[in-house]
């Protein structure tokens, strides 16, 4: 039994179809921390308002600057650190929100679960970029840890009902009946039963939603509701670009590339272990 | 219990009236407060929230002050161009992604020791195109149209439109359609292709399949049966993966300053208008739930197997 487990992790850890997205996120994450240590300049300050001002690409700014002499390869760096993190804290929020509200539905059955699954319908028929719209119209500019939060708060439907589902037809199953039947309180059940078996689905769906919240993210910095200048995003950085694409594409191209290659390696890990949990 | 799942979905997307109607209102209870206070409202929240839900139903969704006129005049405006422009991007991607995904999902059956190359190439593109942030893949291909086809970059007609001739009006129109369109229906593709191709997959290794095989039905049929049965799941995801199309309609929009509802809500936003933005998300909720409705409807057309029987 444990002897196949490992084998069929070690099969999917080998699969160059986990190996090489998995190598390029922690390859991401790296840069971002090291952001300080690999930046040749500093994010946020002007270099030279004057003679260093919208430079395209060359070898001193690889990237080329913005429209204050900023140096674009550097806020790309430091960028990384912002819309990787605005994204990885919003899903760890939407997972535990989705997980909890989805738990308590199956566990608690019958009214409780109508209600919630119902309303988690009605939450859902909302399109998202409208909602986020809308709350920014009222809110914006956001700091980052409400942009978080808001973020986190408006992803959690889908997850919720996949883990409904997915506890559901758990609580059905043998192993946790004999549990039951023995007396195991429903804290412990969920603890050492049933969340370990939801592992697999939560990590597909973390990758997944890491991936579209980076977009997402982008977007709404794009629009100028998200991450708000000076802070480097990957967005904010193409905000400053917005309606030069003619002329200073650079600020385009690389943010977006950046982001491109973020969610690429996210998406196609995360098909990589559904297709390995349930292909 | 498949006929009882069935019901209860139909019966969900059944009823959205109620459904969007109190989202607007979860919304509007925040935006009536600030509202309140600008323009000095001192009534309670919950009968602020049941006089605008009641000057909603009987057709009054309030001023728009980013345009300065009524919203529903706004609205009126806008909507038929964000659905043109939705509507053919739907039904274009909706054609490439079930074509090049049955094409694509036949293969990968076919070549499942082999690892087919042209399916795995065509699966790399469709990542990556899925994986772009909307707004910059639009971002893109503006750039590309502006500078090497001469295209428009935004707007939905040209400045001198009113002089043109009647012919020339018809190109004009679609020129500056081309752009957005096409990044509205190359994401979408991408998306769809994706579901499509696993869809057929799973559809012929089903056992109808086998049986086809063993009578001496030609491939070809065979391949048409399968891909009907495949639709379906298609469907569903085109009714789930609404609103999220409608978001994409809305950056789309914005990059291309097309005058649709997208545009008009960033507007909104910049300007606080309220009313505007409240009407956008109620309008917005009713086009998904008429979209799911819509899903629903086209499923049980293609595939029988999902009729509610009256049982």
């Amino acid at each position: 039994m444990t002897s196949e487990v490992t084998l069929s992790r070690q099969r999917t850890l080998n699969a160059p179809a986990t190996l090489l997205p998995m190598l390029l996120i922690v390859a991401l994450a790296g840069i971002a921390i090291a952001a300080p240590v690999l930046a040749p300049y500093a994010p946020n300050t002007p270099l030279d308002i004057v003679a260093s001002k919208s430079l395209p690409p060359s070898r001193i700014h690889w990237f080329g600057t913005d429209n204050i002499s900023r140096d674009v390869f550097s806020r790309v760096l430091f960028g990384a650190r912002v819309s990787l993190s605005v994204a990885a804290a919003s899903v760890a929020l939407s997972l535990a929100v989705g997980t909890s509200v989805g738990a308590v539905a199956a566990f608690a059955g019958g009214v409780w679960d109508a209600v919630l699954m119902r309303t988690i319908d009605v939450l859902l028929s909302i399109p998202r970029v409208l909602l986020l719209l809308a709350i920014s119209a009222i809110a914006a500019p956001l700091p980052l840890v409400a942009l978080i939060a808001l973020i986190g708060l408006t992803g959690w439907f889908d997850v919720a009902r996949l883990v409904r589902g997915e506890v559901q037809s758990l609580l059905t199953r043998d192993f946790i009946l004999a549990a039951r039947a023995s007396g195991v309180r429903d804290s412990r059940l969920l603890r050492k039963h049933i969340v370990p078996h939801l592992l697999p689905t939560l990590a597909v769906s973390a990758t997944l939603g890491i991936a579209s919240t980076i977009a997402l993210e982008a977007g709404l910095s794009y629009l100028g509701l998200g991450v708000q200048n000076p802070t480097a995003s990957w967005g904010s950085i193409i905000q400053l670009g917005k309606g030069l694409i003619d002329t200073q594409w650079w600020l385009t191209l690389f943010p977006g590339l950046a982001a491109l290659t973020a969610v690429l390696a996210c998406n196609a890990l995360g098909d990589a272990l559904r297709d390995h949990y349930a292909p | 219990m498949f006929v009882a799942a069935t019901f209860a979905f139909v019966l969900l997307h059944f009823a959205p009236g109620d459904a969007y109607s109190s989202i607007g209102g979860g919304m509007t209870d925040e935006i009536r407060a600030t509202l309140r206070a600008q323009r000095g409202y001192d009534l309670p929240l919950a009968r602020q929230y049941v006089r605008w839900l009641l000057a909603l139903a009987s057709g009054d969704w309030g001023w728009s002050t980013s345009q300065q006129r009524w919203v529903s005049d706004v609205i009126a405006e806008a909507i038929p161009r964000t659905l043109v422009l939705m509507s053919l991007a739907l039904c274009a991607s909706l054609a490439l992604g079930m074509g090049i995904g049955a094409w694509q999902g036949a293969r990968a059956e076919r070549h499942v020791a082999a690892r087919d190359t042209a399916d795995r190439a065509v699966s790399v593109v469709t990542l990556f195109v899925y994986s772009m942030p909307q707004f910059w893949l639009a971002l893109a291909l503006m750039f590309c149209g502006v500078r090497w086809f001469g295209l428009p970059s935004g707007g939905a007609v040209d400045d001198l439109h009113d002089r043109l001739s009647a012919a020339d009006r018809l190109v004009d129109r679609l020129r500056h359609l081309l752009l957005p369109w096409l990044s509205l229906t190359l994401a979408g593709a991408a998306l769809f292709t994706r579901f499509q191709r696993s869809a057929m997959r799973d559809a012929i290794r089903e056992p109808f399949v086998r049986a086809a095989r063993a009578k001496g039905s030609r491939e070809r049929d065979i391949r048409f049966q399968a891909w009907r049965t495949a639709l379906s799941p298609v469907i569903t995801i085109a009714g789930l993966f609404f609103p999220a199309l409608l978001g994409g309609a809305v950056f789309v929009e914005i990059v291309y300053a097309w005058p649709g509802i997208g545009s008009a809500v960033l507007k909104g936003v910049d300007y606080r208008d309220y009313d505007l933005v409240a009407a956008v998300v109620v309008i917005g909720s009713a086009m998904t739930a008429a979209g799911s409705f819509l899903a629903d409807l086209t499923r049980e057309l293609v595939d029988p197997r999902n009729r509610l029987e009256h049982s």
